[in-house]
């Protein structure tokens, strides 16, 4: 091995499986017709899907005056669901590029599937401010282009541009990295396939053959890649934040925002992943590849981030009561005591309180427990994203402009209709693609696979070169 | 991507070490390996391979000096030369303002960049049909090839007998292109 060997290693690959054991266990839900489970899933998705349309056209049709979104509480519902989807959208590229850099072997059995995720997730997201644009024909004003109108450009020194940028180039960064590490494994399905299946393969996996020159340029060009994506990651959620922070809005304009946001983001992006892993490893039968090793790594991370999130909140706290500033003061004793308490209590039971439970083994291993937290983790943090807006608008300068805010029925569809979209998407990529890197996880195979250094290991497991070859060597010949 | 047919021997292997072990006694005894394909990226390969570090790094960063170039630049020609606005006091030329968007042009131009160099290089773009040798090589095979195009039957022969001795499961021969 040409890399590092950390000392203490955990079997990530269960079930002593062969090379060919790994391409059979995870090309097959490509290729067998659809579960009943699964029609059932897409189709209940699809009706979600449909009503988001549905709910859109709505919108577009008779304005965003159909929103609860009003003159005080101008950014409501759609921005808390864009910051929402966006900080799902942070696991993905976390799990792909930083733990890639810090050479974590257990990304390998999720690191697909959580790319997929990042993408649909930056779909969703990008919906609610694309619409809540009101003239969505004119979004493409938001590009800088040289144009007729002047030219009139766009504002590069707002934030709202920084994120048009941000996220842009975070999705189709994301889409590039995800489908490069896809080829290979479109390579093995196309090579198992027949017929019309194998011609769909073979456009898409761009005639790969698994040269030796190509797998060395192929992980130059992932190492970079991940190399650029973890700042890009970092950056857009700081970005995000920006939206706020640079703003004059008392408990918006903190500079603890940045950190505060990624940290949210790597938190609900982990909890995602576990919600729909869980499902996954269970329906496609992948327990072998998504082990409880696997799930209890990314409880770690549910737990740290959890702790900062909490962390951070405690600080904000603290500084709006050290600042001395009455109007800051007043923010943040409004934003717990006020008239959407319920909200705060929500998201700090849900944010900090319940995910410290990970500290005990036995509940960060089990199952139930995970996919439920991970429910809870969810649903905190948009209470987190409600709170740091509806609160803090619903109170603003004049006491005369003081409102409250309710979701009408076009914004709870458009919410709930963007999970159809999501959901949409991921199941059909379930069934189009592996959901788990075959390459990647047969290249890690003779250092974490339970046959090579589990307890009931056939080889003697220690050190960077064990006689892994030796010993099937002699049982060959 | 050469388009000419070419004649090409090839032995699979059953586990990487066989291959390895295989590329190592073929180079030592100076045979021209055409080429080797793997399941996955096979560690410690390149150099018994001999091949060259990949560059496509060193324009990556290219790439990424470009779109920062481009981004900054843009930005200081719109907001200093073609339409000055004032905003909220700051001097035109506000360049903390322009560091984010300078970021994010910088990451895209390297992504995309280094992305469309990779699949250009290797000669691969959708559609483009697999120069394959066996259907076993994307699962569980290892492939070392020989281009015997214009090889003599003694050649041939010669080639036989290193994959007999380096223990290849398979030999074939297969035209390609």
């Amino acid at each position: 091995m040409s890399q590092a060997v950390a000392p203490v290693r955990h079997v990530l690959i269960t079930g002593n499986k062969s090379y060919h054991n790994i391409t059979e266990d995870l090309c097959v839900p490509t290729e067998k017709s659809p579960t009943r489970e699964w029609i059932i899933a897409f189709a209940l998705s699809a009706a979600f899907l449909g009503l988001y349309v549905f709910a859109i056209c709505w919108t577009v049709w008779k304005g965003i005056g159909e929103w609860g979104a009003n003159r005080t509480i101008n950014w409501a519902w759609d921005i808390t669901n864009f910051v929402w989807w966006i900080g799902i959208g942070h696991a993905g590229t976390l799990i792909s590029a930083i733990l890639l850099l810090f050479r974590q072997r257990w990304r390998t059995g999720v690191n697909r599937a959580a790319e997929a995720m990042t993408i649909f997730a930056v779909i969703c997201a990008g919906q609610f401010p694309i619409f809540h644009m009101g003239r969505v024909w004119l979004a493409f004003f938001i590009f800088p282009f040289p144009n007729t109108r002047g030219p009139l450009w766009t504002n590069f020194n707002s934030p709202l541009l920084w994120d048009v940028f941000a996220i842009s180039t975070y999705f189709s960064v994301s889409l590039l990295f995800w489908y490069t590490g896809l080829v290979p494994d479109l390579a093995t399905v196309r090579d198992r396939a027949s017929g019309f299946r194998r011609k769909m393969y073979e456009f898409f996996s761009f005639g790969w053959t698994g040269s030796a020159k190509h797998w060395q340029r192929w992980e130059a060009l992932s190492l970079v890649l991940a190399g650029i994506s973890t700042p890009l990651v970092l950056s857009v959620h700081t970005i995000v934040s920006f939206d706020f922070a640079t703003s004059v809005i008392p408990g918006w304009h903190t500079t603890i925002f940045p950190p505060y946001f990624v940290a949210g983001a790597v938190f609900s992006g982990f909890a995602m992943v576990q919600t729909l892993m869980v499902i996954t490893r269970k329906v496609l039968k992948l327990e072998d590849y998504i082990t409880i090793n696997h799930i209890e790594s990314m409880n770690k991370v549910i737990v740290l981030t959890g702790t900062i999130v909490g962390v951070a909140y405690l600080t904000e706290l603290f500084i709006a009561w050290y600042s001395g500033y009455i109007y800051e003061q007043f923010a943040f004793y409004n934003r717990v005591f006020g008239i959407y308490w319920w909200s705060y209590f929500g998201m700090m039971f849900c944010n900090v309180v319940s995910p410290q439970l990970f500290w005990s083994r036995n509940i960060r291993r089990s199952i139930w427990w995970t996919f439920f937290l991970s429910i809870v983790v969810n649903i905190g943090m948009w209470f987190e994203r409600f709170v740091i807006i509806a609160t803090t608008l619903a109170r603003d300068y004049l006491p005369s402009s003081w409102s409250y805010y309710r979701p009408t029925w076009v914004e709870i569809s458009i919410f709930t209709g963007t999970m159809g979209l999501f959901f949409t998407l991921y199941l059909i990529f379930t069934r189009v693609a592996p959901v788990v890197a075959i390459a990647e996880v047969k290249s890690i195979l003779k250092v974490a696979g339970d046959q090579y250094i589990g307890p009931d290991a056939k080889h003697d497991g220690h050190g960077a070169s064990h006689g892994k070859s030796t010993e099937k060597k002699e049982a060959e010949h | 991507m050469a388009t000419e047919s070419k004649k090409v021997l090839y032995g699979l292997y059953n586990d990487e070490e066989d291959l390895k072990g295989a590329v190592k006694t073929a180079s030592a005894a100076h045979l021209d390996i055409m080429d080797v394909y793997t399941p996955f990226p096979v560690h410690g390969l390149d150099p018994i391979l001999g091949l060259k570090e990949s560059r496509l790094h060193y324009l990556g960063f290219i790439y990424g000096a470009i779109g920062a170039m481009f981004g900054f630049l843009t930005m200081t020609w719109v907001f200093t030369r073609d339409w000055p606005i004032v905003f909220g006091g700051k001097p035109y030329w506000s360049v903390p303002a322009f560091i984010p968007i300078t970021f994010e042009m910088t990451v895209l131009f390297a992504a995309w960049g280094m992305t469309i160099t990779f699949y250009t290089i290797c000669g691969m773009w959708p559609g483009v049909k697999a120069q394959s040798l066996d259907n076993r090589i994307t699962d569980d095979k290892f492939c070392l090839a020989f281009d015997v195009t214009s090889a003599t039957d003694n050649d041939v022969d010669k080639l036989k007998g290193f994959f007999s001795q380096s223990h290849a499961a398979e030999v074939n021969v297969k035209t390609l292109g």
